[in-house]
């Protein structure tokens, strides 16, 4: 089991991500993260989806996912070099004083942006690779979170391949 | 100015389409009304069910698209078994439901049902049309899809209000419009190369073919195919009839209920050329013991199943008749394969050999008759359980499309609403549905239809009082504790009577002929009631789960 990244060019109708998202269900297939918005290619958007599998497993998703007639394209850019992001908020306790001080220094460490500042809590947003976001949780942790959401993983290929419907 | 109901009509019309099943509600009121005087059929079901498994076995008769037509909300849920019965056996069909009004979508308003949502399991592709605009060309897309590739059903919802909506001119139509659906029908050149070397080089080749073949009209193919290269075929319940049963490689239906001599080919052979099979567990039996010898040839049109279940070592993407006819075109003949088909014949002639002697009324005894009397003529649709197994194992299908059956869902009730179908597909053959008093009772209301329209097909129930598949399970793997599967005596030919169609009932061996001549020789619909042996089995069996070449029930040489 590894995770396998996936991009899914879609048309951009009603029902395609609950047509996706269902397949993954009912196919007991393991759903790491899913992201989904408009792309370059008008009409169209592009999924990028983490998924759990063997590489058995992950070729019969492949599979699967092109037999919807909504999806256009099905490209397994796990092997290829590319670059990748997620995007996390994350509401931290940081009362006045020495402990929001620090907050704001291991911010300054991760390249974060301190968004919101209350009273006793500020608002971090941070951009970057998986491990990233999960380091700076971790240290992030003994302040005390009180919210925390991320995005799931948007990728591209490196360099001028792409995933376009025609290539 | 058209309405959106209009435009449907005309959009089924461009289509081609004659006959259409369905039943009136709220929901679809408009387009009933544009129906009342349109130049297509429309055949009045009493259950929507009915409506799906009749345009089911519309299609499975014709190789049309099959088309059924009910309201919102629970017209459009009844259709669901149909819809999905479709799906598992890759059916084309086309359902089209009526749904509230866009206005009041999505509120819990009266006979509102999120059938779309509900169907996208067991659809191919569903839609919800929501401008009247859009109705031709979603139209002309859901017929090209469900009769394309590998088949399937497709729903079209449309709210009332857009049947109802008044346009200027008709929407222009074009060709389908659709970018991300392009199947493969042509086989990879080099794949192919690869499987003509392994057919040339094997020295136990075995022909598994299934549904794909009837589906694609590859039956003359896989004939001379196996003829050239002298190879045995076996086929799966959906590809009964792919070559005739009398040919001399046809070694019958293969998996739990299959045959010895085919059972114990796939376990011998040391290639397996699977053409529109799937590799189905009913098939397979445990995976690691079918086919433990031999390299696999996939042929199929859709790619998700080559290597779903059984890796292939030669896969191959497309349409099953034009790899056929490229693989046979490639090979230039075979002078024998003597041990092989030998061995084969051997295992053929044994089963064989202690067929039916008795003098009661068995199942096989009434198969074997009706076979006889219908020869080629006959289109053969059944329920489900021991009778549809009865059927497929001593009925000699001689054709593809006279086997019309339930085999990926196992819909009971399928039969009789689909033999009303396959009546209108094909008039001029003689439809018979052969039932278990069980399973013509989930859908006996439809004896209402064919006494309206006097549609001539003749009803078989091997009637032994029992669910009898589900009591066959429990006597060999539950002790004999019959658990709710003893049914009453039903005099059916009493209920056929109230709703105005003959029949009889037979009791005894040499009643059945004549019984059977009355019925085909009748105009009308017809009910025979068989009371069968009640502890009659369907033998051989393999048990699920265990190797396809243990087989229970085997009668000893």
């Amino acid at each position: 089991m590894k995770p396998h990244t996936l991009h899914v060019l879609v048309e951009n109708r009603a029902g395609v991500l609950s047509r996706v998202a269902g397949l993954f269900s009912r196919r007991g297939f393991n759903i790491e993260s899913l992201t989904v918005g408009t792309c370059e290619e008008p009409g169209m958007s592009r999924m990028t989806i983490v998924v759990l599998g063997d590489d058995a497993e992950v070729e019969q998703v492949k599979k699967q996912l092109n037999k919807l007639i909504d999806i256009i394209k099905v490209s397994d850019i796990t092997e290829r070099s590319t670059v990748e992001r997620e995007l996390a908020l994350i509401k931290v306790t940081a009362e006045p004083g020495e402990s929001r001080a620090e907050v704001m220094q291991i911010a300054s460490i991760f390249r974060a942006h301190i968004i919101d500042v209350g009273a006793k809590s500020v608002i971090l947003q941070v951009t970057g690779d998986s491990d990233k976001i999960d380091a700076l949780e971790g240290l992030l942790r003994q302040y005390g979170i009180r919210e925390f959401v991320r995005t799931g993983k948007i990728a591209l290929i490196r360099g001028s391949k792409s995933s376009k419907s025609q290539n | 100015m058209k309405t959106g109901a209009k435009l449907l009509i005309e959009g089924l019309q461009r289509e081609g389409v004659e006959t259409i099943f369905g039943y009136p509600g709220g929901s679809v009121l408009p387009v009933y009304d544009e129906l009342y005087d349109a130049p297509v059929r429309h055949v009045l079901v009493r259950h929507e069910q009915a409506a799906a498994h009749a345009a089911d076995g519309y299609a499975r008769a014709s190789g049309r698209v099959g088309v059924c037509l009910a309201t919102s909300g629970p017209g459009a849920c009844n259709l669901v078994t149909g819809i999905a019965t479709a799906y598992m056996d890759s059916v084309p069909l086309v359902a089209i439901t009526g749904q509230v009004p866009t206005s009041m979508l999505g509120n819990d308003a009266f006979q509102e049902s999120d059938i779309t949502g509900i169907t996208m399991p067991v659809t191919k592709h569903n839609y919800l049309v929501k401008r009247a605009e859009d109705l031709p060309q979603t139209v002309r897309d859901a017929f090209f899809i469900a009769g394309t590739g590998r088949q399937g059903p497709v729903l079209i919802d449309i709210p009332k209000d857009v049947m109802t909506a008044q346009l200027t001119e008709a929407p222009p139509v074009g060709s389908h419009r659709l970018r991300g659906y392009q199947p493969t029908y042509e086989g990879h050149a080099l794949q192919i190369e690869k499987a003509v070397a392994l057919i040339g080089e094997a020295e136990r080749p075995l022909l598994y073919v299934g549904g794909g073949v009837i589906a694609s009209g590859a039956s003359e193919e896989v004939r001379r195919l196996a003829e050239l290269m002298v190879i045995p075929v076996t086929t799966t319940l959906m590809g009964l009839g792919a070559l005739s049963c009398d040919h001399p490689l046809n070694l019958g239906m293969i998996g739990m209920h299959g045959t010895e001599a085919a059972n114990y080919a796939v376990t011998e052979c040391d290639l397996l050329i699977a053409v529109g099979v799937r590799f189905d567990d009913r098939v397979t039996g445990k995976l690691d013991a079918f086919a433990p010898n031999a390299r696999i040839i996939h042929i199929d049109i859709d790619p998700a199943e080559i290597g779903k279940n059984k890796p292939a070592d030669i896969p191959i993407v497309g349409d099953a008749r034009r790899i056929l006819e490229a693989i046979t075109h490639r090979l230039a003949g075979q002078d024998g394969r003597d041990g092989w088909l030998e061995r084969v014949h051997r295992w053929k002639a044994s089963a064989a050999a202690h067929s039916d002697g008795e003098d009661t009324l068995s199942p096989a005894y009434i198969l074997q008759e009706m076979s006889d009397l219908l020869g080629s003529s006959g289109i053969i649709v059944s329920e489900v359980g021991q009778n549809q197994m009865w059927a497929a194992q001593h009925y000699c299908f001689r054709r593809p499309r006279t086997w019309i059956s339930s085999g990926g869902l196992g819909t009971m009730g399928y039969g009789f609403p689909a033999a009303i179908g396959a009546h209108f597909a094909r008039p001029e053959e003689t439809v018979v549905d052969v039932a278990g008093d069980g399973s013509i009772q989930m859908n006996i209301q439809e004896l209402g239809t064919v006494a309206q329209y006097r549609i001539p097909v003749k009803i078989v129930i091997l009637n032994n009082m029992y669910l009898g598949m589900v009591r066959q399970w429990q006597e060999l793997f539950y002790d004999r504790r019959y658990s709710y599967t003893e049914l009453p005596p039903v005099d059916f030919v009493g209920i056929g009577r109230a709703y105005g169609v003959d029949g009889i009932r037979v009791e005894d061996r040499q009643d059945v002929r004549p019984a059977l001549q009355a019925a085909f020789e009748s105009d009308g619909p017809f009910v025979l009631d068989f009371r069968i042996d009640r502890e009659a089995n369907v033998f051989p069996m393999v048990p699920a789960g265990a190797a396809i070449n243990e087989m229970i029930g085997r009668r000893q040489a």
